[in-house]
């Protein structure tokens, strides 16, 4: 069962140190110490686990990811269930080859050693994921943390209620509960749980908690993945298409009702574009979710008052061209177009995280690049334009975690690709075999033969003038069939 | 620097997908006293070849190298984008509390952590290269020396002042006896009769240091060396045994001319021992039997491993170089030094037309069109993704 924190009443003598999660941390070290978790045939299990679960619960996660957020059967699919079981697929697929010793290049003075590089289990691992794609954002590292052969805790969002308890109570069933567990909480919590040491701690959230995330880690010299945010940039040529761009722009901004750690924050364009893409961005979003998108069953809704208010609030900026309609009662924002945003306004403040799309006008591709460099590095950054070149000076003149050319974050079905941020918006990356090494420490292995001192003898001490030569032109790196 | 392509699916064959080596920025690199030359240059060249702005902190320790590092240095490189700063712990604190969009640390695990703790105040991500007790096991089935050997050169190989180097011996009581005359003869092979007037013997770096090492000569029973001389920093390559684990020789990381002999009765306890403490830089076994090695290697973890061999590891440039657990995180050598002063930047190109392809997934959704959807994103259809 799932470890559901309660505050030890007033009588509990507690001892020193003690958590609520030193009990089953330490049962899960154990496990660890035991090397029940390093098998292949182990970890395929706990993988086609996962897979089952995703199969045989389908109906409930999409019901959960309803409960949350509104979440259509179509985006549940594709953006969350489907994904999972793809990544769990290519792991069983490739899981040998991952584990397998990496052979490395050798040099004539090692020929007879064998050097490979050997992947090994971290050990425990934590997973604190985020509420707006609380499956994908959960299982997806969950996938890699089990091929790569650790003990993991799953530290599912308090946000997203519905998934967290389809997490908390029905998916321990499908893994060996001697190297799983699902903790609950919130802040509080966490901060209790990331004051024991884990062997790595993977974090999706806001950078402001990755912060106090890496700082606890520090103390035990915890390795961590940060995948974080950022106001993700939207540059919009004048040579563009304005519906092509507009059908892009709004449907990777609106998906998941704005709330995409990857979709695009702003537009920064010129006037004249603005002008042409305002109707253009109508267009799709009627196109999309009708006259009434508040009765589409395509668009989400927000996770919690507290995140309601705080977009509610953001209506107040600039000028509402589209949507700007908003019920408390029903979580629902409406897709939300701004016009003559200051960039002191809160809305270009903050990471926005709603459906809510502000426009700030450049003169230039020179002065966007400009504002953008000025900021912190986004997470994903995009540029539209027909012309190849402007799409390249984007890409070469800033930095960000992701970058699409006319293009919004279709990265996140490519399992090849690598996904994490910079600076501000994080640091590691995961998805596919990238996980897998997240989770793994890559151990440089040398086996030499016990016998052959005759070759050692070469550079063992004293050294004679010649002997030094000898071994400085052996070891230099012109002489390359030697190294 | 080249973008890396990588595998497309058919519902992307018309886009361009890649990876994208940038710089980060500005790092910093900390380096050490013990190889004060390889410690700090090495890493300087990763950041270099991967196009950032480099601050140098070398010791202060090692000064004749600072001084080099220094005034020398700067003059082959292009000023604007490079620069060495000077000072001791307080100066470096100082420069941590400055935003680094790297900061590479070689060091103690204990200075690791403050290094780290001040990294996450600015979220910038960090390599830490730190150490530890490095494990030695000599296996009965060996042949002494030959173990003994390879054991004493790298053991006081830069008078032990090596974060790699085998730190302590586990063996049983038998071995011992069999290695310790090889030991002996091994350091008198080394360093002849009077190890001081050796050519081939370094010294300690410093008073402090000089003292801790010779206060941990008075651990377990001297059996090979053990004399000191405190006007030369010289310690005498040393071999204790009869040593409690909860001896201070056995409770920090020696990084000097001193191997103690731990004692145990099998290769069990030997992996117990081993695996009841802080994950190690370097683990090093020694045996003929090949399965005795791979148990070693299976069991354990540490930052790098040698089968009957010490850290020939440095001279293979295509080997990563790095600590896991309390000795560290993050790996470097080569192009795996590029790496990590490197931003992998996950680029998408796509043609600026084609809308119909991309109408596929918009909304509305008729059930047909989710099934169609839900098919072409699947596993299962692999020629799609």
């Amino acid at each position: 069962m799932p470890m559901k924190v309660e505050s030890p009443g007033p009588r509990c003598p507690l001892p020193a140190g003690w958590t609520p999660f030193a009990d089953t941390l330490r049962r899960l070290r154990e496990a660890f110490g035991s090397g029940r978790t390093r098998p292949a045939e182990f970890r395929a299990e706990q993988l086609k686990g996962l897979g089952r679960f995703l199969r045989d619960n389908k109906q409930l996660l999409q019901e959960a990811l309803w409960q949350d957020l509104h979440k259509s059967v179509f985006e549940a699919e594709l953006s969350e269930l489907i994904i999972c079981q793809n990544e769990v697929d290519l792991a069983l697929k490739n899981l040998h080859t991952w584990m397998k010793d990496e052979p490395v290049a050798k040099s004539l003075l090692v020929k007879l050693d064998s050097i490979f590089v050997r992947k090994e289990p971290l050990g425990l691992v934590l997973i604190i994921a985020p509420w707006n794609y609380p499956v994908y954002l959960t299982l997806v590292p969950l996938v890699g943390a089990l091929a790569a052969g650790n003990c993991v805790v799953l530290k599912p969002s308090e946000l997203s209620k519905g998934t967290e308890k389809v997490l908390a109570e029905v998916l321990p069933q499908y893994l060996d509960q001697s190297c799983f567990a699902v903790v609950l909480g919130g802040p509080q919590e966490t901060q209790q749980l990331l004051e024991h040491k884990f062997d790595y701690v993977f974090f999706t959230g806001n950078p402001r908690v990755g912060r106090i995330v890496m700082a606890a880690a520090a103390k035990h010299l915890t390795p961590v993945t940060l995948e974080l945010g950022g106001k993700n940039p939207c540059y919009v040529d004048d040579d563009c298409d304005p519906q092509t761009v507009a059908n892009r722009v709004a449907w990777f901004r609106y998906f998941n009702s704005g709330q995409t750690c990857v979709a695009p924050d702003y537009v920064l364009c010129s006037p004249d574009t603005q002008e042409r893409l305002l109707p253009a961005l109508q267009r799709a979003i009627t196109r999309f979710y009708g006259e009434d998108p508040r009765s589409s069953p395509s668009l989400g809704r927000i996770i919690s008052e507290k995140h309601f208010r705080r977009l509610r609030g953001l209506l107040g900026c600039g000028r509402v061209v589209i949507g700007g309609q908003s019920d408390e009662s029903d979580r629902y924002i409406a897709p939300t177009v701004l016009v003559d945003v200051q960039e002191t306004e809160p809305v270009m403040q903050e990471e926005i995280f709603g459906p809510i799309l502000p426009i700030v006008n450049v003169r230039s591709l020179d002065e966007a690049i400009d504002f953008i460099n000025r900021r912190e590095k986004p997470l994903a950054l995009y540029a539209f334009s027909n012309s190849n070149q402007v799409v390249t000076q984007m890409l070469d003149r800033t930095s960000s975690g992701i970058f699409g050319g006319n293009q919004g974050f279709i990265h996140l079905i490519l399992p090849s690709l690598p996904l994490g941020g910079v600076g501000n918006s994080g640091m590691g990356r995961y998805r596919g075999k990238f996980s897998f090494d997240t989770f793994s420490h890559h151990r440089a292995s040398l086996l030499s033969p016990s016998g052959l001192e005759k070759l050692s003898e070469f550079y063992y001490p004293p050294y004679t003038d010649s002997r030094q030569q000898l071994i400085g032109w052996a070891l230099g790196s012109h002489s390359c069939t030697l190294l | 620097m080249k973008d890396e392509p990588v595998a497309k699916s058919l519902l992307v064959k018309l886009d361009s997908i890649f990876v994208r080596k940038e710089p980060l920025g500005l790092v910093l690199i900390i380096a050490p006293w013990n190889y004060p030359v390889y410690l700090t240059l090495v890493p300087l060249v990763g950041a270099l070849a991967a196009g950032n702005c480099v601050v140098l902190k070398p010791s202060e320790l090692s000064k004749g190298t600072e001084k080099v590092l220094a005034e020398v240095l700067p003059q082959y490189l292009d000023q604007s984008c490079f620069a060495v700063v000077l000072g001791g712990p307080q100066e470096t604190q100082q420069l941590l509390e400055h935003k680094f969009d790297y900061v590479f640390f070689t060091g103690n695990p204990r200075v690791g952590r403050i290094v780290m703790a001040a990294a996450a105040k600015h979220l910038t991500p960090v390599t830490l290269e730190l150490g530890g007790k490095n494990p030695c096991y000599v296996d009965d089935d060996c042949d002494p020396q030959t173990v003994a050997n390879r054991v004493a050169w790298f053991r006081y190989f830069n008078s032990g002042q090596t974060c790699v180097a085998p730190d302590y011996v586990l063996c049983s009581p038998d071995t011992q006896e069999r290695l310790l005359p090889a030991l002996q003869r091994a350091i008198t092979r080394f360093y002849g009769e009077d190890p001081r007037s050796s050519p081939s013997l370094g010294r300690i770096i410093s008073e402090k240091h000089f003292r801790r090492l010779r206060g941990l000569l008075g651990c377990g029973r001297v059996v090979i060396g053990g004399q000191s001389d405190e006007s030369d920093r010289y310690i005498a390559p040393t071999v204790l045994v009869d040593v409690q684990e909860t001896e201070p020789v056995m409770q920090e990381e020696i990084f000097g001319p001193i191997l103690p002999i731990v004692n145990v009765r099998s290769l069990d306890e030997a992996i117990d021992f081993i695996n009841r403490r802080e994950k190690p830089l370097a683990l090093y076994a020694f045996s003929n039997s090949n399965q005795v090695v791979t148990q070693m290697l299976d069991r354990t973890s540490s930052g790098i491993f040698g089968g009957n061999q010490g850290f020939i590891h440095l001279i293979l440039p295509s080997l990563p170089l790095g600590g896991v657990g309390n000795s560290g995180m993050g790996r470097y050598r080569g192009k795996f030094s590029f790496d990590t002063f490197s931003h992998h930047r996950a680029s998408l190109l796509s043609p600026s037309g084609l809308e119909k392809l991309s109408e596929f997934y918009y909304p509305p959704y008729t059930d047909s069109r989710q099934q169609l959807i839900g098919w072409a994103l699947g596993s299962h259809s692999c020629t799609l993704l």
